[in-house]
């Protein structure tokens, strides 16, 4: 394998109306390894690869891109594919009714005058489908697939395009551990086939695992390039480059003074929605505290969702049975409006499906759950709306310039804050926080944490439902463990290992 | 789009920000009233002035009061992320009953429009019914709608014309409030005060609001352009008035159309419905997980919509003097039209009440000029589909620079 540059971005600046995005970025690649790039949300990591790959078409930005030792200027995403540059986003973009096969060559199909080969077209499916190691038949629909594959095929469609450099933006970001253990030795793999690769991650776990050559991101400017192989490798210098600061602990000091029992729940199961003979929760029972942080901790699809949503006002399910007790009398939340009523809130996970209007600005976001408190004889009062969106601007440290901007135009950190405040003002006394900082940068999660612990210090019953096991032992008193949609274990702080967790999270598995 | 911005510290710096979304906003907001403004003076020029020629200003709100109250149902159900193709059919059937209800039941003029208005809510609820609660999406619904109510129309006049209705009856599409004030110069008094009344209403509403704002210290427009802004559109309002003087006078459904805009501006705008309307538009489930009832709203909505149509059908059957089985056809689209142009978005969330009113004036305006140019109706149709292509164009390529991508 030689060790020439296979990408040199040159003192890249990309402006938006005047706010730079990108302020003179470098960054060198070399051929045949994984390069990871590191920075907090909004440091400018995607748009730079949406420069790179002509997303941002040459000439919107300033600065010169080599490629292969050539000077290029890319006008779209199919210049820089031709050139063998692919990009995966985030956000999958494949069609769910289209099949594997079609998928993979879409926009580049095997056939001869408009018509497809299908044969053929199968066929090198599946030699793609081996390469990536997903064992599925190339006719399977997507939509049947979950994440964790559909990424693979995402990967197959980019060797179908003879590529030379992949980008991967966040690719484990929805991924369970399994799947993203997966990913990552695939990615191993593609490095011994010369395949160079860069990988964009907040999970600093898995960078130090796989990249060669990191290059950190902040505020638009490249602040280090650090070699995997040296002295500077550590997690800790990683994060202190990115935020610009020592983060010597990651969740913020607090004084647990749990009181009485706020919320408990008796025997609660619920039915899958549409397989309704499934027991997605199967008999949970447990309570919450006032002023006490209580983590569910459960791997993917065991259950954790689906157990926060039916329980707040049915959102989920089919057949619910069980009793929920709040300060002791039984209660009945049939609705989302009558949860609320009862004092329930619940952040989703999934902040731009369940959580937010994206078209809307931050006002009408954050009073959205609680109108009925601005309002009299059902006018709003939007002089007092303004107020109460400006003051948790400010509280929550939102970074935006007013509470008129559109919630879709902010950082992922900025949205959640708004979820958060939204939910804050609703008034709640418990208040269920499922995945409350995926994908969010460092900063932004410790501020994030400080707010929870100060919901709890309020006597809130605060729930945290996380996949990240470190996060849920540094801020929980508590912790359930949840497999298969039975509650399997209760474990205190001071007992708190991820080794016990996770044992707990795996029993009834083999 | 290669702006090239001086590096300056300018966007750290909370005034200059803050300013930036407000204006492109409004600039947005402005767009549709300067492209009905620049139609206007277009054909004014086409015409050599006989587009504001008094009769002919008169009739534009006479002949457009159905598309504008149609649009004003239809922006709600635009917003909401829905679509209602049945309101022609439902002019046509409330136009039917409302003509029985006079010649053949003997109710008073009254009577008959209160009958209307229940039909409308009625079909309203019918079709809520589907939409809300049974999950069908609109689209489906309200083209079933269309056949079903167009047919019931053609069974109630079976195939014939109802017409002789009573003048109180036909003065709502085609009359004139009485001349109270009195003649000045051949002008009519009481449309004059109206029209100075109402200017001046709107710049003291637009002061008083100013100053609250200031009192409660929240960001306000500049006031230079606050002054450009109102000061126009109340030079409009006043030489409007003074155009309609010299006619007949304030027609009757001008009166009704305005009360309808203050009302259900202030609907979307003010209230707990109207932000449950946008919020559903925006992301229902976001709004459902919000504690939003959606089914009601979407019902409700429905009925809403179902009673403007109604509504509509008297304005429409009293304009014409009678009942038709073929009345009402392609209104819906006229409204539909009327709502994009004014800036509502094809997905849902995004819309006004006064941005569909300038749309529909935007179509009428276009329709009236066309015919005094006589411009054969086959070429007024195609202009009219080229003009809303382009408006939702522009609004897409305004959008797209704004966003940035």
């Amino acid at each position: 394998m030689e060790h020439s540059i296979i990408l040199r971005m040159n003192n890249i600046v990309k402006d938006f109306n005047g706010v730079k995005a990108l302020d003179g970025v470098s960054l060198e690649v070399t051929r045949g390894q994984v390069h990871g790039i590191c920075g907090e949300n909004g440091a400018g990591k995607s748009t730079l690869m949406k420069v790179l790959s002509g997303v941002y078409p040459a000439g919107s930005f300033d600065g010169s891109i080599e490629f292969e030792d050539h000077e290029v200027a890319y006008k779209s995403i199919n210049d820089s594919e031709h050139d063998g540059i692919v990009i995966i986003h985030q956000e999958l973009a494949l069609s769910p009714y289209l099949s594997i096969a079609e998928n993979i060559f879409l926009g580049n199909e095997n056939a001869t005058r408009g018509v497809i080969d299908w044969n053929k077209t199968n066929r090198e499916a599946a030699l793609l489908l081996a390469r990536v190691g997903l064992n599925e038949n190339p006719a399977t629909k997507i939509l049947e697939l979950g994440v964790g594959k559909q990424q693979l095929v995402e990967i197959a469609k980019a060797l179908s395009k003879r590529v030379k450099l992949l980008i991967l933006d966040e690719p484990t970001a929805a991924l369970n551990d399994e799947d993203s253990t997966h990913l990552l030795g695939l990615i191993d793999h593609l490095r011994t086939q010369g395949i160079t690769c860069i990988i964009i991650s907040h999970k600093l776990k898995e960078i130090k695992r796989i990249a060669d050559t990191v290059t950190v991101i902040r505020d638009g400017k490249t602040i280090e390039t650090i070699d995997m192989a040296g002295p500077d490798a550590t997690e800790a210098h990683i994060i202190r480059a990115m935020v610009g600061r020592d983060l010597n602990n990651l969740f913020p000091p607090r004084e647990p003074a749990v009181g009485q029992e706020v919320l408990r729940v008796e025997n609660w199961t619920v039915h899958h929605p549409v397989d309704v003979a499934r027991k997605v929760v199967d008999g949970a029972s447990f309570t919450v505290n006032a002023g006490e942080i209580v983590g569910f901790a459960g791997l993917m699809g065991a259950g954790r969702t689906e157990l926060a949503m039916s329980l707040f006002g049915r959102s989920y399910g089919t057949n619910i049975s069980g009793q929920v007790f709040k300060d002791g009398t039984e209660i009945q939340m049939r609705t989302v409006g009558e949860a609320i009523e009862h004092g329930f809130a619940y952040a989703t996970e999934d902040r731009k499906r369940y959580g937010l209007n994206l078209i809307g600005d931050i006002t009408v976001n954050v009073s959205a759950a609680a109108l009925a408190k601005l309002a009299k004889y059902g006018v709003i009062d939007r002089h007092r709306e303004y107020k109460v969106a400006d003051s948790y601007r400010q509280k929550m440290n939102i970074k935006a310039p007013s509470v008129t901007s559109i919630t879709g135009k902010l950082s992922g950190g900025n949205q959640q804050k708004v979820v958060l405040s939204k939910w804050i003002f609703s008034g709640p006394d418990v208040l269920i926080l499922d995945e409350p900082t995926r994908g969010i940068d460092v900063g932004a999660k410790y501020e994030i944490y400080g707010i929870i612990n100060e919901l709890a210090a309020q006597g809130k019953a605060v729930i945290v439902i996380s996949s990240e096991l470190p996060e849920l032992i540094g801020i929980c008193d508590r912790i359930y463990a949840i497999s298969e949609g039975k509650l399997t274990g209760e474990v205190a702080k001071a007992d708190a290992s991820q080794e016990t967790l996770m044992h707990y999270m795996t029993a009834g598995k083999d | 789009m290669t702006t090239t911005t001086p590096a300056s510290k300018a966007p750290t710096e909370p005034p200059v920000k803050r300013r930036i979304p407000k204006l492109s906003i409004n600039l947005r907001q402005y767009g549709i009233v300067a492209a009905l403004a620049v139609i206007v003076i277009l054909f004014q020029i086409l015409t050599d002035g006989r587009l504001l020629l008094p009769g002919n200003v008169n009739n534009l709100i006479q002949q457009n009061a159905y598309v504008l109250i149609l649009a004003i149902g239809m922006v709600i159900v635009i917003i909401a992320g829905h679509i209602d193709l049945s309101v022609g059919s439902v002019v046509a059937l409330v136009g039917a009953v409302a003509a029985i209800s006079m010649n053949n039941w003997g109710l008073p003029w009254w009577g008959a429009v209160l009958v209307s208005l229940l039909v409308g809510a009625v079909v309203g609820a019918w079709q809520g019914y589907w939409v809300a609660f049974v999950g069908i999406p609109a689209f489906i619904v309200t083209l079933a709608g269309m056949l079903i109510f167009r047919g019931l129309t053609l069974v109630l006049l079976t195939g014939g014309t109802i017409s002789g209705l009573p003048a109180e009856f036909t003065a709502i599409g085609a009359g004139w409030l009485p001349s109270y004030l009195g003649e000045l110069g051949g002008r009519d008094v009481l449309t004059l005060a109206l029209g100075i009344l109402t200017a001046v209403a709107l710049i003291v509403f637009q002061l008083r609001t100013r100053a609250t704002l200031a009192r409660l210290d929240l960001p306000r427009e500049p006031l230079a352009s606050m002054w450009i802004k109102n000061g126009i559109a109340a030079i409009a309002i006043v030489w409007f008035a003074w155009l309609l003087s010299d006619y007949s006078g304030t027609p009757i459904i001008l009166i009704v159309l305005a009360a309808l805009i203050l009302i259900y501006n202030f609907v979307l705008n003010r209230t707990v419905f109207g932000r449950h309307v946008y919020a559903m538009g925006g992301n229902l489930f976001a709004a459902v997980m919000s504690g939003v009832k959606t089914k009601w709203v979407n019902f409700y909505i429905f009925v809403n919509m179902g009673v403007l149509a109604g509504l509509a059908g008297v304005v429409s059957t009293a304009r014409a003097g009678g009942a038709v089985a073929s009345a009402g056809q392609n209104y819906e689209l006229d409204a539909i039209a009327a709502v994009f142009i004014g800036g509502a978005a094809v997905q849902g969330g995004v819309g006004t009440v006064v941005g569909a009113v300038v749309g529909g004036l935007v179509m009428g305006v276009l329709n009236m000029g066309l015919s005094i140019l006589s411009v054969d109706a086959a070429w007024q149709m195609t202009i009219k589909g080229l003009v809303l292509l382009l408006a939702v164009a522009f609004d897409i390529f305004n959008k797209r620079r704004a966003g940035g991508r």
